[in-house]
Order: C-alpha cells, then sequence, then structure tokens
C-alpha cells in the first residue's frame, strides 16, 4: 500500500476499534487490521459491557443501534462444593430504571461488528481476512508501520497500536509484551446454550430484556485456581469456566469436561435445562494483573487492550477497559501528531491518562489478588467441601440436638483445615483486594 | 503408551459434537506445527498438549502426536503450555480459521 495514514491499528476489537472511532472523528487518516472475516470473529468474551465506557466513544449507543442482549439488573456470586452451593445475589431497581445499561451482555461476534461499522462511518478504514505479521521500524528503531499477510503488505503510518489482544504471538516477537507465563493466563471455553427467551425471562424471574450474571467459583474447577460464569443473553445462556493455564497442565483436565462437569452440577443444570448447545469457544483472560502489564508506548507505537493485559480478573472488566485506553491512546495520538511528535516522549501522554483514570488505580489496588489465590489453594479444594458441610448439616432436621451438629461440623474443620490457616486466608483474602 | 491422569474424571466428552457447532474456514496449510517428534517421543514426560488443548488438536498416535489443525480455536493455550515449546504457532492465514458467530 502507497499511502501513509497517521495510525495503523492491529486488531478491529473493542480497543481498535475505539480508537479508530476516536481518531476518525477528528479527522485523522487511520486503518484498522483485522485478522477475522470480520471484526468480532475472533474475539469472544463472557459477555458483560460497561454502558459507561462505551458512552464515553459513543454517546448514543442506543439510538444507533448498538445489539444489547441484556440489561443486567441482578449480579449472583456462587461458591460452590461437588453437589451444592452458596449463592449471593444483589438486584436493584436502579439498573432498570436510572442505571439502566449500567451492565449489559453481548455477543462479540455481533457487538465488535457493530462498533467497527460505527467506526467505518467515522470514516476509518477496516481490512479485515488481514494478519499483521510484523512491525516495520526505522534506522533508529522507531516503528513506522506494519507488515501484514497480503501481497505488497507493506503499511507505513505515523503510529502504530497494538490492539491485538490477549494472545499476540505479534507482541512477543516484537518484544513489546513477552509471551504470558502460563499462571498468568487462564484458559476458559465457553458455549452458548441456546433457550427461548420466555424461558430466560422465567427461569432467572427478570422482565423481558434484563438480565442476572452469575459468577462462580469453587469446585467446579476441579481444585484449579479458576472461575466459571453463567450470563443471560436475548436467547441463550453463557456458560463459560476456566483455569490457569499453568493448572490445567499440571492436573491434565480437559477443558471440555470441566465444562460438561459444570453444566451438569445441581445448581447449574436446571438453568441450562432444554437448552440447546450453538457455539464452543476458547480464549484467554489475563489473570496477570497489574505486575505483568508491559511498557505501554514507545517510539511510534502504543498497546490497548487485552494487548497490554489491562484487564481486571475480580471484577469481570476487561472490554470496558479496552475501550477506554483505546480512547485514552487515541487522545494521545492526535496531541503527538498536532506537535509533530510520535516519539516516546511525545506519546507519555498515554501514561498520564492512564494513571489519572480509574483503569491502573483499580489494577494497583487488586495486584495482590492473584498471588493471594495461588498462594492459598484451600479456596479452591477444602473450603467448598467443609462450607457445604457447614450448610448442609445445619440445615438437616434428624433428631440431632443443634450444640452437637455445631460441635462435629467444628471437628470437621479442624480436621480439614487449622484455624490458624482459615484465619490467614481470610486475612490475607481481605488484604489482596482492599 | 498413555501417560494420562484424569484426576477421576469419567465423563466422556464427544469434543467432535462440540466443533461441529462452530464455522471454521480451513486453510490447505496447517497453522500450527509440531517442530520436532523425536522430542516429545523421548524427552516430553507429560505431554500436556493432549489435555490442555480444547479442542483436541494434539492426539496420541502409535509413534507420533497428529495436529488437527483444522479445529483449532486459536487460543494459544499450547504454544505457552508446552513444556519443551516444540510448538511452531502462527494465526491462520487472514480471514481463515474459526468465525464466531456468537462470541
Amino acid at each position: 500500500m502507497k499511502e501513509t495514514f497517521d495510525v495503523a491499528i492491529v486488531g478491529a476489537g473493542p480497543a481498535g476499534i475505539a480508537a479508530a472511532y476516536c481518531l476518525a472523528k477528528k479527522k485523522r487518516k487511520v486503518i484498522v487490521f483485522e485478522r477475522g472475516e470480520y471484526p468480532g470473529a475472533k474475539n469472544i468474551s463472557g459477555g458483560v459491557l460497561y454502558g459507561h465506557d462505551l458512552a464515553q466513544v459513543i454517546p448514543d449507543y442506543e439510538k444507533q443501534r448498538c445489539p444489547i442482549e441484556r440489561n443486567i439488573v441482578e449480579s449472583r456470586l456462587w461458591y460452590l462444593s461437588q453437589d451444592g452451593g452458596y449463592s449471593l445475589s444483589y438486584r436493584d431497581k436502579i439498573f432498570a430504571d436510572e442505571r439502566r445499561h449500567n451492565a449489559f451482555t453481548v455477543g462479540r461476534a455481533k457487538f465488535d461488528r457493530w462498533f467497527a461499522e460505527q467506526a467505518q462511518g467515522a470514516g476509518a478504514l477496516v481490512v479485515s481476512g488481514t494478519v499483521v505479521t510484523d512491525l516495520l521500524r526505522d534506522q533508529q528503531g522507531k516503528i513506522i508501520g506494519v507488515v501484514t499477510d497480503r501481497a505488497e503488505g507493506e503499511v507505513r503510518a505515523k503510529v502504530v497500536l497494538l490492539a491485538d489482544g490477549i494472545n499476540s504471538p505479534l507482541a512477543a516477537k516484537t518484544g513489546f509484551r513477552p509471551e504470558p507465563k502460563s499462571h498468568q493466563v487462564a484458559l476458559a471455553v465457553k458455549e452458548v446454550i441456546e433457550l427461548p427467551e420466555e424461558v430466560v425471562d422465567e427461569r432467572f424471574a427478570v422482565e423481558s430484556g434484563h438480565g442476572v450474571t452469575i459468577e462462580v467459583l469453587g469446585a467446579v474447577t476441579r481444585g484449579m485456581d479458576g472461575v466459571g460464569v453463567i450470563y443471560t443473553n436475548k436467547k441463550s445462556l453463557s456458560v463459560c469456566i476456566g483455569a490457569t493455564v499453568e493448572d490445567l497442565a499440571r492436573n491434565k483436565v480437559r477443558p471440555y469436561e470441566m465444562l460438561e462437569l459444570f453444566k451438569a452440577h445441581p445448581m447449574v443444570a436446571p438453568l441450562i435445562k432444554g437448552g440447546k448447545p450453538v457455539e464452543y469457544m476458547a480464549h484467554w483472560l489475563a489473570e496477570g494483573g497489574y505486575t505483568a502489564i508491559p511498557q505501554l508506548w514507545g517510539d511510534g507505537f502504543l498497546i490497548a487492550g487485552d494487548s497490554g493485559m489491562l484487564f481486571s480478573a475480580l471484577h469481570r472488566e476487561g472490554s470496558n477497559m479496552a475501550m477506554t485506553s483505546g480512547r485514552l491512546a487515541a487522545e494521545t495520538i492526535i496531541e503527538a501528531l498536532q506537535a509533530g511528535d510520535t516519539s516516546q516522549a511525545g506519546l507519555s501522554g498515554y501514561g498520564r491518562r492512564l494513571q489519572d483514570g480509574y483503569i491502573l488505580k483499580d489494577l494497583k489496588k487488586y495486584k495482590g489478588f492473584g498471588q493471594f489465590l495461588r498462594g492459598h489453594n484451600e479456596v479452591f479444594t477444602t473450603l467448598p467441601a467443609v462450607a457445604g458441610l457447614a450448610a448442609r448439616e445445619m440445615l438437616t432436621v434428624n433428631g440431632v440436638p443443634k450444640k452437637a451438629k455445631q460441635k462435629a461440623i467444628w471437628r470437621e474443620l479442624r480436621k480439614t483445615i487449622s484455624l490458624r490457616r482459615l484465619a490467614k486466608i481470610l486475612w490475607a483474602g481481605w488484604r489482596s483486594v482492599r | 503408551m498413555d501417560k494420562r491422569g484424569d484426576k477421576g474424571i469419567k465423563m466422556k466428552v464427544s469434543i467432535e459434537d462440540k466443533l461441529f457447532l462452530d464455522r471454521f474456514k480451513v486453510a490447505e496449510e496447517p497453522h500450527i506445527r509440531i517442530i520436532d517428534q523425536a522430542t516429545c517421543r523421548d524427552s516430553c514426560e507429560e505431554q500436556p498438549c493432549l489435555y490442555l488443548c480444547p479442542a483436541n488438536v494434539y492426539r496420541l498416535e502409535k509413534d507420533h502426536i497428529s495436529v488437527a489443525y483444522e479445529g483449532c480455536l486459536e487460543c494459544g493455550s499450547c504454544r505457552i503450555g508446552c513444556p519443551q515449546l516444540n510448538i511452531e504457532w502462527r494465526f491462520p492465514l487472514g480471514g481463515y480459521g474459526i468465525s464466531h458467530k456468537f462470541g
């Protein structure tokens, strides 16, 4: 390609497109390369998107027919043992009224496609079916464009934005982000299970258009550091489960067997009963946290979204961080282009913008969380069983006096885990999220 | 020789049924391959690829590990999970591989 663009973006996901949209709106010449057949073809998330971050890019997204699945009015947290589990849930009318679209579910194949169309409407060029295989550098090592897998595949640009997601051989090849270590990413598998809209409404006790999210911890990840989710879409459920690549490799558990066992759990099975699986996918989640974030800008380039490990596992926030970091990257680039300085110094406004906002602050706050889980495996192994036993025995009415029951539970608990260890887990857990 | 340790999971799950749900545009050339089969056979005790892959791409045959790249879900886990770093991994050609319908 002969022409030089202002910005070349790798990846038409939420980070890349948010940047492309903002840049195109300010009349910058931007081109986005997407390796999938269409934007969203290779993308997947649990499905929750936060309206706030989207609104900062496209304030009238609803009017622009953003493909929203369900507006989330209730969030549940489940802690499961083998045959049962605890459920903590919070539902609030405010999420149906004033804070509608605080969170909503989307299908990434539909959403990313819509999002990319908005960017194209604003003037961005989005080229699909094209893999960026390398970056172009000048004599001083500054990034000056990309190399694609098309014939005559080199494209020059004043700035390159790397927004190619969590699995980026390009980032590793170019040295911008080392390959994640196997404990820094979780491999999750996802199944989309179709159910009639009214059945979803009924099962989750929601009005039409509203929905529920469920985050699941406990025995379902077979003793491994991981999580499961069940999210409601308009006419389907997203059912996902994953664990760190390190744990899966060490334990030789097939991800899809873990998924089937999850689906068969007595708390999960009734929700998906009669449903028809229609898609099966797999993807990583960035669990590395704050310490895994690479240098996010340099001479001629910036990194946004999952590619920069900007993901908060604890609060299931990823696509929103991707969008916001893409928008902040765009603002930085506009500033740098105006000043005629796209060197590392010229792009350093990116770091300032990220620090001022919530992304880095949140990731810093929770930087110890991953380590906490890794160091206190009982959360996934013995604690679910003991917690389940306690509730089960207390709820069983069988003529055993309550004091004796209590003593029996206590004995079982002390057999499984020392009080000191339990206290340490609670204390360390609290400290890691405080 | 089966080096399997399955931690008591007795469920038999058909991965073919799951992959059948998905849309793939299969390229002629594989986008992933094992660099040196001898390393797998002679130096790899654990062979985690056989279990780790969510699409069961890697299968133990009589004298080698086969690579069913056609069903690859492109997660990258094999690339970082292989203890011998014995997998050459690329994205499929632009537009090829899996295309999500819902995502």
